[in-house]
């Protein structure tokens, strides 16, 4: 009993101490946890921690007396695992914000933590925009995209060029389901209509069975709501099945540089979607992408390495002005305060509902012909503006606002 | 015309071939490990990775020495066949005298070791393989991939040769002594290790050939393995543990079993293999071919 008061005690005057410290424990701990082995692992994985790592160093903190720390783990696209993991993180070992979390259902428990702690969620790599919506959270900033804005722009595109009627291939999750219910709006706000869906087990292997429901379904456009692997063999697999030569179109409502990679430009040319960043877009876009090939055996960074940086970077910016890290709402008002404005996502701004706003872009897969050089994949057909490129706060629901 | 439980009949027959597709696959991998576990008593874990080392060895002779599929075909088996008789002298061979559990934490620990080198090389969202017969025949129910039908028969062709080979012939016959009786076989004068090691190598050669052949329908990442080897590991204990025929006949049936799930019910189709395996070691734990040892 006493020796259970003695460090009772002694745990409380620490905890006071690190208070009463600049930043808690005398280190900003940032711990980026994502998908380091498995279908995501191109997408985030390493090379996020990699990009966290970079805008620490750019940031110039460390040069200002400020000590940092990145940390990385293995969700495994597992909620359990996740949560396991952050709450030994924050309780622990210090960590102060987790940082990208793909996966919705892995981010959607991360959120959940990071709130019951008071720490900070800033997440580039996951897509539900429940995120900023009923789930949204004063701890959380959502910093990269989300399915509202991926539906919003691939979505609108597309019916606007004709492709009225759409049958959903979707992911079983949570991710999944609110990029087929958030596509599903746009289509039918724009006059298109949803004919029907079908949900796959997540991650899957063969889609074939899936895609003969789709194509007997006449739609005209086939939607892909799911990510990474699972995409990369639908349109694969499409292919094989001739959906295209059939006279339907294909529309991955999720896809990253590395899937066009991983799918060659022969199967996935012609494709249109939804990105926040491209590698190809300007000198300083070229520039970070030079150097994380050359730390990530030649794989371009896609938008949530891009996201993990810029939003890495506005959070230590916050932590800097309010001279602590230890209250998650606090530095995450700070971060709402403050414009952001980075190399990688120039300026932006973050909402109250913790939606980062900034511009997004509608891009075409190029005609293998048309590829000049390696990684040259991509051509941007129009500019979102950030005004529209986002869900406006009311239709969220997100508590927060009021 | 007729229409089953709200499934028009083109629909399920269309679905009964893919099945069927998949089964193949299915029929292939388990084969392998029936025959290493039959004759071996390994539980070869790295059957997974060796059959993705089947579709990366066929994509590095396409990209690196532009030998295309058919090439691969032969040659990929060899390679890895080979790196799997490597494994077999220098590491399964001493644990042949343990207990089972020891040869399945060694090749469970391999595959691991396999598959984060080829994660580290080329990374984790995979490679394209050009499919090597594009375009299919319009059936009336379906459109069948020209490449699909092709790897339903040369997977039936190869499991029904293997069988036969093990069950028919005297070299199968040699084989299956050596497992019961091997001192008495090498009485005989019959060098029993090498048989063992090359038996190894033939089993590893399977999942490279059926890696070959999902190469162009799948990804081609490291993780293709480990997704489907627990399917394939519920195949071989539904058809019990070392059967030929009930892996074969298990793998297809599964196959068009997982194909209906994903009409009536797709989000069970992960699962409903796992719910046959329950059933099934509930009722006849040694499996539907297996007999009790």
């Amino acid at each position: 009993m006493q020796i259970k008061t003695l460090f009772a005690t002694t745990a409380i005057v620490l905890a006071a101490g690190a208070a009463q410290a600049q930043v808690s424990d005398g280190v900003i701990k940032l711990g980026v946890l994502n998908d380091q082995s498995g279908l995501y692992a191109d997408v985030s994985g390493p090379g996020g921690t990699w990009a966290a790592r970079k805008a620490v160093a750019d940031s110039g903190i460390e040069k200002r007396g400020f000590k940092v720390e990145v940390v990385f783990g293995d969700h495994q696209n597992k909620p359990d695992i996740g949560s396991n993991i952050a709450r030994q993180w924050y309780d622990v070992d210090k960590v102060d914000a987790i940082v990208d979390v793909p996966t919705s259902s892995v981010a959607l428990a991360i959120n959940q933590i990071t709130k019951e702690k008071n720490k900070v969620f800033i997440g580039s790599g996951p897509a539900t925009s429940d995120l900023t919506g009923p789930a949204c959270s004063p701890n959380t900033a959502h910093w990269t995209y989300d399915t509202w804005a991926l539906a919003n722009g691939t979505g609108k595109a597309i019916v606007q060029t004709g492709g009225k009627s759409w049958y959903f291939v979707t992911a079983d999750y949570a991710f999944g389901h609110a990029l087929e219910r958030d596509t599903g709006n746009v289509v039918k706000a724009n006059g298109g209509t949803v004919v029907g869906a079908v949900r796959h087990p997540f991650p899957g292997t063969d889609f074939s069975s899936f895609l003969l429901q789709a194509q007997a379904s006449k739609a005209q456009i086939v939607a892909f709501a799911n990510a990474g692997g699972d995409t990369i063999n639908s349109i694969k697999q499409a292919a094989e099945f001739g959906i295209v030569e059939g006279g339907q179109k294909l529309a991955g409502m999720l896809m990253f540089i590395t899937d066009v990679h991983s799918l060659g430009l022969k199967t996935a040319q012609g494709l249109n979607f939804t990105t926040a960043w491209y590698w190809d877009a300007n000198d300083n876009n070229r520039a970070f992408a030079k150097e994380f090939a050359a730390a990530n055996g030649g794989k371009m960074p896609t938008m949530v390495h891009a996201g993990i940086y810029s939003g890495v970077i506005h959070y230590l910016k916050a932590v800097e002005a309010l001279k602590s890290d230890a209250d998650g709402v606090k530095v995450v008002d700070k971060m709402k305060e403050m414009p952001s404005d980075d190399k990688l996502f120039g300026k932006g701004t973050l909402r109250k509902d913790g939606r980062h706003v900034h511009d997004m872009y509608l891009v075409e897969v190029k005609k293998p012909g048309e590829s000049k050089y390696a990684w040259d994949y991509l051509t941007v057909k129009k500019t979102i503006p950030a005004a529209e490129a986002f869900r406006p706060m009311a239709e969220g629901n997100c508590p927060l606002v009021k | 015309m007729f229409e089953l439980i709200g499934i028009p009949p083109q629909a399920l027959f269309g679905q009964l071939l893919l099945g069927l597709i998949n089964g193949a696959f299915y029929s292939m991998l388990s084969l392998g490990l029936a025959v290493i576990f039959g004759l071996l008593n390994v539980i070869n874990f790295t059957h997974g990775a060796q059959y993705m080392m089947g579709a990366f060895v066929a994509w590095m002779l396409l990209n690196w020495l532009g030998i295309p599929y058919w090439g691969a075909l032969l040659l990929a088996p060899i390679i890895v066949a080979a790196f799997g008789m490597v494994l077999e002298r220098l590491l399964l061979r001493r644990l042949y005298h343990l207990d089972h559990l020891y040869g399945l934490l060694l090749t469970f620990g391999l595959a691991l070791i396999v598959e984060g080198l080829f994660r580290k090389a080329f990374g984790s969202s995979g490679l394209p393989y050009e499919n090597p017969i594009p375009g299919g025949q319009r059936l009336p129910f379906m459109f069948l991939p020209n490449y699909r039908a092709w790897v339903v028969v040369a997977s039936l062709i190869v499991c029904l040769g293997t069988w036969y080979m093990i069950e028919r012939t005297k070299l199968g016959s040699y084989l299956r002594a050596a497992t019961e009786k091997p001192e008495l076989v090498q009485a005989f004068g019959i060098n029993v290790p090498r048989m063992i090691t090359l038996t190894y190598g033939f089993g590893v050669g399977l999942a490279a050939l059926a890696g070959v052949m999902a190469a162009p329908i799948y990804n081609v990442n490291p993780t293709m393995g480990s997704n489907l080897i627990i399917v394939v590991f519920a195949v071989v204990v539904i058809g019990g543990m070392g059967s030929i025929m009930g892996s074969i006949v298990t793998g297809f049936t599964l196959g068009l079993i997982e194909g209906l799930t994903k009409v009536f019910y797709p989000e069970a189709s992960s699962t409903v293999i796992f719910i046959i395996m329950a059933i099934v070691l509930m009722i006849k734990p040694a499996g539907l071919f297996g007999t009790p040892k």
